[in-house]
């Protein structure tokens, strides 16, 4: 049961509320020239308070198809928005503090990160492969923008293009997937391919689409082998944004990646709790086989980085493996487990991006080099980031911990050893390289000893985003709860 | 004291943890206010743990019967997976919470000293203290899982900040083999979550006296193959805390590098950890494994024995020959254990206990001449006796312990061990009674070269032990001759525990 265009505006009011901090922003661009003018943050945050409050008070329900079955507004969708606008707001706030961004128009910049988050909401709820890929070019435009925003930086600008480049390629390759299933099936709603192919025997065509689909969320998630783009990008783009890609069209991806897959190529088996295959496409297999490589390069190539941002690059890329572990094995609980490791990296990367800004708009660097003793140069952002580095390795008391505990569990419950064991040998490593930043800051005598200023905003964030990291490590029982409901309703 | 009885082994646990906070909100440059807490928030416990003495009950056994532990607190924590917060001390536990509160606060003291950074220092170091009583009292798996990762942190940050001139190396070292340990724990961990379920309710539990009950187990659990795999990932997880060769290489790069005071924690309480592990762990979750790898088990601990000797005596560094003793010592741990019998098991426990006592003298003894000296050399030395008589006795005799001199603590537990085993090992006990032999003599060797011979001019105006040196010294030197002439109130505490561990495990043959 589809609800009509107008009956579905009111499930739609946290995507108004970007869209109207956006054409607000516009017309603040037009009125303020100044680049120093802090307006167009404060407004983007509005919006997305806005935008974040509106998504918790809609009524919920057993969730509903709206637009004429283009969009799912479901659980599984509310908690991805929420999401991703938390971290949008945690990256406003790093944008106002960043030198990176000093002296260019500032309000332009909001106009991307909020039309990027416009994307990512409509990318976590579209169940129309036509309202997919939109979402998904609606992500990746503005980030190529974002990307590429230090005019006149050559890191910068090579960044922009080899992020256009790739994604183009990818949505390129995705979008002929999508033609695949479409000339399969005849239709474009993902429900009704899933029951179509269920019926059907084309195995050839349905591996080729199943698999050049995965090309394009696989690059929105970047995973090995579609992650080479993504330590350029991170290194090029200003910080802010590098931690906003690290997060949120992460996130995006992820959700999309479970919707699609789960609903096209599976279905709910009440008898079992779990998801069955209802295709011939062992995807399953395939991902498994990803989720391994992709950890096991990131981590690889990270413990060889020396530039930070570089490195938490590869780092991301070796959590998006962690993450997939969850995804492979159609349970309800390894969607949990995703869900709530999304909850806890949220914290502790962007919380790790935080110290990064912070320290370079001091030093102008962004080298291991440059962290060299700021655990005397800045104690509080030094000890943060070391909660924050710890966390991502996954080590108690930390939130990080708990977010692979359950990762870990639901693999080594389906009997999933190997992966497990893969993904155990993968933390050892990681250890090595964020340790080296930890050795930086607190091992090593600085040659420049002179304090590094932490404003108070950024020390507040700080605290905003090492909090939750501990907390959770001690106590992530609500956390947990409203993670599984949000897998409850994932619903068409 | 009804809170105070009620929450003994929390108060124990949390109140260093409650230690650190309070130092973080002191003022910068109050140093000594900072030593001063710290020795408050380490001496409680010390304080809690003899009424712990007092208090506890000696004639229940524990091990895995619930209703025999002492002193329990058991709360639910996180429902939703049944993780819970459950507290305990029995015979197993009790000689390590003791060693633990009493180690902690001499080496609080003996870190007076540190002047570098010294509100970090003793943050962590009450840190430490708070995941090692929280290993030694926990009774859910997650719960021991969390408090013995909560571990790595200060440690590393302990040795890599304070160390010596290859600390770097030596903390990521450190902090690499214990992690790669851990996560084959953790992986030991779920599948046992999820293959065994709590009579009670049914559901999936982290209790490990669940675990212990073979009929929680499930049929996947109850496999030969998935048996011998869990037991060898728990293993390998403990032996390179304990540590067992070959996974001791961390071992003598961590001693030497780390503070004085560390490496007391480290050898003294540490490393026990690993064979503590085993003994709540392994051994009752797994009986028929211990059983069929009792042979292994002991051959790795004489190893240990003999070639921990032989390295010890191929050393030039006098805290790096300490650390290769303890190599030495655990091994008699470890052949204790395997042998399966009461006699063994209490000789090894007490082994635990009284090279606790030694080795931290040991390790405090080294600390004294390296910062008069500022080197460590064996050969550096010579004719010292003469210069510093009562340096020279206390370090006779904390060297004559270790090589278990009779009426010494080191010869109790030795001799259990030899006797419990020999039954059971013959030949391999014989190979350990020699190395004996080795052990003896890197003692004695060094013990000449440092003290006797020729004075070496350099140091012929070497400053003589002081009181806060001897104040550490002096408890543990007096409990070493205590346990050593008369063992039985140690031996009482733990003895009803280990007889019923050998008895679970003996039950499955």
């Amino acid at each position: 049961m589809f609800l009509g265009n107008l009956a579905s505006l009111r499930y739609f009011l946290p995507e108004f509320a970007v869209t109207a901090t956006i054409l607000l922003l516009v017309v603040l661009h037009v009125v303020t020239k100044s680049p120093r003018s802090t307006a167009s943050g404060f407004l983007s945050l509005l919006g997305v308070g806005s935008a974040i409050f509106l998504a918790g008070i809609a009524p919920m329900g057993a969730g509903r198809s709206i637009f004429e079955g283009m969009v799912a507004h479901d659980g599984f969708a509310v908690f991805f928005k929420v999401l991703t606008a938390l971290a949008t707001l945690a990256v406003i706030f790093m944008s106002m503090d960043s030198k990176d961004l000093e002296g260019r128009s500032q309000a332009e910049y909001y106009i991307f990160l909020l039309s990027t988050l416009l994307g990512m909401f409509l990318l976590s709820s579209a169940t129309d492969i036509v309202m997919l890929y939109l979402a998904l070019e609606l992500v990746s435009i503005p980030s190529y923008l974002l990307a590429g925003y230090l005019k006149g930086q050559e890191h910068s600008t090579e960044a922009a293009m080899k992020y256009v480049v790739y994604g183009a390629t990818a949505s390129g390759v995705m979008i002929y997937g999508f033609s695949l299933l479409f000339g399969m099936t005849g239709s474009t709603q993902i429900a009704e391919i899933g029951r179509s192919l269920a019926a059907g025997k084309a195995t050839l065509p349905m591996l080729l689409a199943a698999v050049m689909v995965a090309v394009g969320f696989g690059y929105k998630i970047a995973a090995v082998p579609f992650h080479m783009w993504s330590p350029d990008v991170y290194e090029g783009a200003p910080t802010p944004a590098t931690a906003f890609f690290s997060v949120g069209p992460k996130a995006a991806g992820f959700a999309v990646l479970v919707r699609f897959y789960y609903t096209v190529f599976a279905a709910p088996d009440s008898a079992t709790g779990l998801w069955r295959l209802t295709s011939t496409v062992d995807w399953p297999f395939l991902f498994a086989a990803l989720s391994a490589l992709t950890m096991t390069v990131g981590n690889l190539v990270a413990v060889q980085q020396n530039n930070v941002k570089r490195l938490l690059a590869y780092s991301s890329i070796a959590h998006a493996g962690y993450m997939l572990m969850g995804f492979v094995l159609l349970s309800p609980a390894g969607i949990q487990a995703i869900l709530f490791y999304l909850v806890v990296y949220l914290f502790m990367n962007l919380g790790a991006f935080y110290v990064v800004v912070v320290v370079s708009n001091a030093t102008r660097g962004e080298d291991i080099s440059d962290f060299t003793g700021l655990g005397s140069r800045a104690p509080f952002a030094a000890v943060a980031l070391a909660i924050f580095l710890f966390s991502l390795t996954g080590i108690p008391p930390f939130s990080g911990f708990i977010g692979k505990v359950y990762l870990f569990a639901e693999v080594i419950h389906r009997g999933v050893y190997w992966l497990a064991v893969v993904a155990a040998l993968n933390s050892v490593v990681s250890l090595y390289y964020y340790a080296r930043i930890v050795r930086a800051m607190f091992l090593d005598e600085p040659k420049d000893a002179s304090a590094i200023p932490v404003p108070a905003v950024s020390g507040a964030m700080l605290v905003l985003l090492a909090a939750p990291t501990m907390i959770l490590g001690v106590y992530w029982e609500p956390v947990a709860r409203i993670a599984a409901d949000s897998v409850r309703m994932l619903a068409f | 004291m009804g809170f105070v009885d009620s929450h003994i082994l929390s108060l124990m646990t949390f109140l260093p943890l409650l230690g650190a906070a309070v130092i973080l909100c002191v003022p910068k440059g109050k140093d000594d206010v900072v030593r001063w807490i710290a020795a408050a928030a380490s001496f409680l416990p010390l304080l809690l743990s003899v009424r712990l003495w007092f208090a506890y009950d000696r004639t229940m056994a524990g091990v895995n019967v619930a209703s025999q532990f002492q002193f329990v607190e058991h709360y639910a924590w996180i429902p939703s997976i049944n993780v819970e917060y459950f507290l305990g001390a029995d015979g197993i536990s009790m000689p390590m919470l003791l060693l633990t509160a009493l180690l902690s606060f001499l080496a609080v003291i003996g870190s007076f000293g540190i002047d570098k950074k010294v509100k970090g220092y003793m943050a962590l170091f009450l840190l430490l203290e708070t995941g090692m009583m929280g290993v030694f009292a926990s009774l859910d798996f997650f719960l021991f899982y969390v408090f013995w990762e909560v571990m790595l942190l200060p440690m590393y940050f302990l040795i890599g900040v304070w160390g010596g001139p290859r600390k770097e190396y030596a903390a990521i070292k450190f902090f690499l083999y214990t992690l790669f340990g851990s996560v084959l724990m953790l992986i030991v961990l779920l599948a046992l979550y999820f293959n065994t379920t709590n009579p009670e309710t049914g559901g999936h539990t982290f209790n490990l006296l669940h675990y212990m009950a073979q009929g929680t187990h499930n049929a996947w659990l109850k496999g030969f193959d998935v048996r011998i795999l869990m037991f060898v990932g728990l293993f390998i997880g403990f032996a390179i805390k304990v540590p067992l060769f070959p996974f001791h290489t961390w071992l003598p790069d961590a001693h030497v590098e780390a503070p004085t005071a560390i490496s007391v924690i480290l050898a003294g309480v540490l490393l026990k950890m690993g064979t503590y592990g085993m003994m709540r762990i392994s051994f009752p979750l797994f009986p028929d494994m211990a059983v069929y790898f009792a042979v292994p088990m002991a051959a790795i601990g004489v190893v240990n024995i003999v070639y921990g000797a032989l390295c010890a005596m191929a050393q030039s560094d006098l805290k790096k020959m300490v650390a290769y003793s303890s190599v030495s010592h655990m091994g008699f741990v470890m052949l204790g254990m395997a042998a399966l019998t009461p006699l063994g098991m209490v000789g090894a426990a007490m082994q635990m206990f009284s090279h606790g006592l030694i080795t931290a003298m040991l390790f405090f003894l080294v600390g004294v001449v390296y910062d008069r000296a500022h080197h460590r050399q064996i050969d550096g030395f010579g004719g010292l006796g003469a210069v510093v008589p009562v340096y020279t006795a206390f370090v006779s005799f904390a060297f004559f312990a270790s090589l278990g001199l009779p009426g010494l603590s080191g010869f109790i537990a030795e001799q259990m061990v030899f006797l419990g085993s020999f039954e059971v090992f013959r030949t391999l006990v014989i190979v350990a009674a020699l190395g004996i032999i080795f052990v003896a003599a890197f003692h004695l060797w060094a013990l000449q070269r440092v003290f006797l011979g020729p004075l070496n001019p350099k140091y012929a105006a070497l400053e003589e032990i002081n009181g806060r040196e001897m104040f550490c010294l002096v408890p543990l030197g007096i409990l070493v001759m205590i346990v050593g002439v008369w063992p039985m109130p140690v031996m009482n505490l733990m003895n009803a525990s280990l007889v019923r561990l050998v008895d679970l495990v003996k039950a499955v043959i």
